[in-house]
């Protein structure tokens, strides 16, 4: 056990307990400051797996952006109650048959990756640059999905303006 | 050692709890909550098979990035349906938002 | 055998073209049809004779074929064309010999008849499609002959259609007609698919060679359904009488000589069929000879002129339907040329009759008319003599010709029926001649002799009649026999004996009915009170038409009920079934369309699950 392995663990172990509380939370606000911790979670993992850039891009984007617009919107909608007695509570039935598909499927999947093998795992070439290959990548093969993806954060933002705003009494 | 199979058990495990969130939460923001958790994982699992499976490209890292992208304009429009059904109803709960009901 | 009958593909279709002339452009002018009608029929006549005189001048074994390949599929080839042998040669004689004297007669007997143009173009076609039927060489060419003499038969039986009578009969004669030609090319269609020709040389060749009995036995008898049909023979004789409600003239050419005599020449003509198979011979002998009973037993109550000529002319085609079965196929022949004559003779001169009484029919409203129409009733004995059979006249030679087949044939049953005919057949013609035509006047004061045009066809036949025998007779050399005979066919030595008991037969009935109708001996009142049941079946045709009528009634009733039921019950059932189910099955799925997401949500894991599992299955039982 080295102190790679260590830094793998706690991660992962943080990672998996803020997402458990996101879920099981009864108190929406806990709920959406747990997910935060989530996020940075799963950024540190990203770091672990040498995707420096992209691991910034998780913090900016959904720890940054994201989880405020998601505190932005239960502020909006929660009512003069406290917010202890806003639960996101399951209804019977539905969380029992969900909850056993999704162990089902995650023993599924797990048992299918334990069983897996894997070829022996290089490393990165030395002097790899993983943002300059990201450009690369994003302005060379993939500028139309770029493009695409512009698109669609416009479309996301004009249209989230008009719903949330209501139609026009005009 | 701790290879791929370990951070895709991470990803699965994430997946599996974002999954029963999806059916476990009463709040329409909850909801939304779960299914980023789900994205997330999935972003665990391309990175990870790109940086064990394939390091001297990036391309696993670069869907993920599209995946961050979609997901974000995904939040940023589902919250605003949220907040415009609750306008109507008072409420975000989903067992209101019954009118497919036949 | 020379250019002459390399023509005689032209004695059909001239007909052909005057009704295609008369339908087209002559139909307002009706002298110009009839005088195109007759013209056409003339040259036929003309032809046939020429043809007749090159066949019966050389081998009766040669034949004279011609045809054109019409349709070849794999497995079967249907040509079209003409063969010329004797027997072809006669039958061209004898029906442009009748239809050219009946289409003379019409001129006089349909004068002023609104639908004169129409008439003599049916008459063509007629005589187009009889003669196509006559020279055909294979099966599927005398099909199509024969059910157009059937249509032609159905429009001149219904010729005057404002007679809701007349409609029915010719309805009933079309529809009696398809029973028997659906039989008919039942057998036709087995010998192709059996033998995959139908041409006439070609299955005369062949079957010889074919001993396998069981299918041909079936064959002969669908086959011979054709000749029960068109030659009315019993049990679907019952068009024929009906058949008199056409024009006398129809009556005379198509349902005495021509038209009913089709199913004996198809029996001719397919005589290396049916000759292979005893059993078919045997059915076919007692059909004919049953209806000859049968018919001459109706015959001798009837009261309407036409209606004894009919019956007479269903026993007459039991007689040659009778000599076919018993091997005399040239006994046959033989009667089917001298009855077209000396029939065709009598319902033309019963037209004349007809004519001078203004449509009078029942005979004992006639009587008497001897002296007011000479030619008309002199004529008509002779016709008459020559169908009891009274020596020198033709009759007597054809008739006696089929019984000594009967007799020489070992059908001593047939031949004693067919003697019991011989009397009945003399006995009711002169019950007729007696009450119409002499003794008392009932009615006839009007009457006056009948133009030339009708009395000349009249003279013709009777001369026809009274000749044409000899051809046949034993002490002229029997050139009949010498050239119509065909492999199978029996021929037998004349038999003195037996020509002299059909005389006396014939004289006695003839005498009998001098006695009761001339000389009232004993009046007929009393033996019709006295016989008075049988009398009644008799007088009703053995209520067969009745039979048939319940018949019809009860299937056609009860298949209608049946397939009302099913269409009710089975395929309304199945729609509304179909209908419930649907709306059944959307009842209960109702249910899985709560409006919850989260319920959505489980459907589509569960089945992200599914498939998760199917996998995992193929790759672990893979790999394990």
């Amino acid at each position: 056990m080295n102190m790679s392995d260590l830094v793998f663990l706690i991660i992962s172990a943080f990672t998996v307990a803020s997402a458990l509380v996101v879920v099981l939370s009864r108190n929406i606000i806990h709920s959406a400051l747990a997910l935060i911790l989530t996020f940075l979670g799963v950024a540190m993992t990203f770091f672990d797996l040498d995707a420096g850039f992209l691991g910034l891009v998780q913090i900016l984007v959904y720890a940054g952006a994201v989880s405020v617009l998601i505190i932005f919107a239960i502020m909006l909608v929660m009512k003069s109650d406290p917010k202890s007695t806003n639960p996101p509570v399951a209804s019977r039935d539905t969380g029992f048959v969900g909850g056993l598909l999704a162990w089902l499927v995650v023993i599924g999947l797990g048992t299918a990756i334990g069983l897996s093998r894997w070829p022996s795992l290089p490393n990165a070439p030395e002097g790899y640059d993983a943002v300059a290959d990201l450009a690369t990548l994003l302005l060379g093969n993939y500028v139309v999905a770029f493009e695409a993806a512009a698109v669609l954060l416009l479309l996301a933002v004009v249209g989230a303006i008009i719903l949330a705003r209501g139609a026009e009494k005009s | 050692m701790i290879g791929l199979n370990h951070y895709l058990l991470l990803g699965t495990a994430l997946f599996g709890i974002g999954l029963y969130g999806v059916f476990a939460k009463r709040n329409a923001i909850g909801l939304l909550m779960s299914i980023e958790l789900m994205l997330n994982a999935v972003n665990i699992n391309f990175v990870a098979i790109n940086r064990f499976l394939q390091p001297g490209a990036a391309t696993g890292q670069l869907f993920a990035i599209f995946v961050i992208v979609v997901a974000a304009a995904e939040v940023a429009v589902g919250l605003a349906l949220i907040i415009s059904i609750y306008r109507q109803r008072q409420s975000v709960d989903i067992n209101d938002f019954n009118l497919m009901k036949w | 055998m020379g250019d002459v009958i390399s023509n005689a593909w032209l004695i059909p279709v001239m007909p052909f073209l005057a009704f295609a002339l008369i339908g087209l452009l002559l139909h307002r002018w009706p002298k110009m049809s009839a005088v195109v009608s007759i013209s056409a029929i003339g040259a036929s006549f003309l032809l046939s004779l020429l043809v007749a005189s090159k066949v019966f001048s050389g081998d009766p074994g040669s034949i004279y074929e011609m045809s054109v390949r019409w349709l070849e599929m794999p497995g079967l080839k249907v040509d079209m064309g003409i063969l010329i042998d004797p027997l072809a040669a006669v039958m061209l004689l004898v029906v442009t010999t009748v239809a050219l004297l009946v289409q003379v007669y019409s001129l006089g007997y349909m004068e002023g008849d609104p639908g004169l143009a129409s008439y003599f173009a049916y008459q063509s076609i007629f005589a187009g499609s009889m003669l196509g039927l006559v020279v055909a060489n294979n099966f599927g060419q005398i099909f199509v002959f024969w059910e157009l003499v059937g249509m032609c038969s159905y429009l001149l039986i219904g010729f005057w259609f404002g007679r809701p009578s007349a409609r029915d009969a010719a309805i009933k004669a079309f529809v009696t007609n398809r029973i028997g030609d659906f039989g008919f090319l039942l057998g036709i269609l087995f010998l192709a698919i059996i033998f995959g020709t139908l041409n006439f040389s070609d299955l005369s060749a062949r079957i010889p060679e074919y001993h396998n009995l069981t299918v041909l036995l079936p064959i002969a008898v669908l086959l011979f359904f054709g000749p029960v049909g068109k030659s009315a023979q019993f049990p679907l004789h019952v068009w024929l009488p009906d058949a008199m409600e056409g024009p006398t003239p129809v009556s005379a050419l198509i349902h005495a000589a021509t038209m009913v005599a089709a199913g004996v020449y198809l029996i001719a003509r397919a005589f290396f069929i049916f000759s292979q198979v005893p059993q078919a011979m045997l059915l076919i002998a007692l059909v004919g000879g049953f209806t000859a009973l049968f018919a001459a037993s109706i015959a001798l109550v009837q009261n309407d002129i036409k209606r004894i000529l009919a019956y007479s002319t269903l026993s007459q085609l039991g007689y040659m339907i009778m000599a076919m079965g018993v091997g005399a196929m040239t006994a046959g022949m033989f009667h089917l040329m001298t009855h077209a004559f000396f029939k065709g003779l009598l319902f033309l001169a019963a037209g004349s009759v007809i004519h001078a009484l203004h449509g009078e029919q029942d005979i004992w409203k006639m009587g008497g008319l001897a002296k007011k129409m000479p030619i008309t009733t002199w004529t008509f004995v002779i016709g008459a003599l020559a169908l009891a059979g009274v020596p020198p006249l033709a009759g007597f030679w054809s008739k006696d010709e089929i019984l000594l087949g009967a007799f020489a044939g070992g059908f001593t049953g047939l031949y004693l029926l067919g003697s019991l005919v011989a009397f009945m057949t003399a006995f009711y013609m002169f019950r007729l001649i007696f009450t119409a035509f002499f003794g008392i006047n009932n009615g006839g004061e009007h009457a006056h002799e009948s133009p030339p045009v009708m009395t000349g066809p009249l003279i013709v036949l009777a001369i026809l009649s009274a000749v044409a025998g000899f051809v046949g007779s034993p002490w002229m050399g029997n050139a009949f026999g010498h050239y119509i005979s065909a492999p199978g066919a029996l021929h037998h030595p004349a038999n003195p004996s037996i020509m002299v008991v059909s005389s006396l037969l014939a004289l006695a009935g003839i005498g009998l009915a001098w006695l009761i109708y001339q000389k009232q001996v004993v009046p007929a009142e009393k033996l019709r009170l006295r016989w008075s049941a049988l009398y009644q079946l008799l007088l009703n045709k053995y209520y067969i038409d009745e039979f048939y009528a319940w018949l019809r009634k009860v299937l056609v009733e009860s298949g209608a009920r049946a397939l009302e039921w099913i269409d009710l019950k089975i395929v309304n059932g199945a729609v509304n079934g179909l209908a419930y189910l649907t709306q059944s099955s959307g009842r209960g799925l109702r249910y899985a369309v709560n409006g919850q997401v989260q319920t959505y949500a489980i459907w589509v894991i569960f089945g992200v699950a599914v498939l998760l599992a199917a996998v995992l299955m193929t790759v672990f039982t893979g790999m394990v």
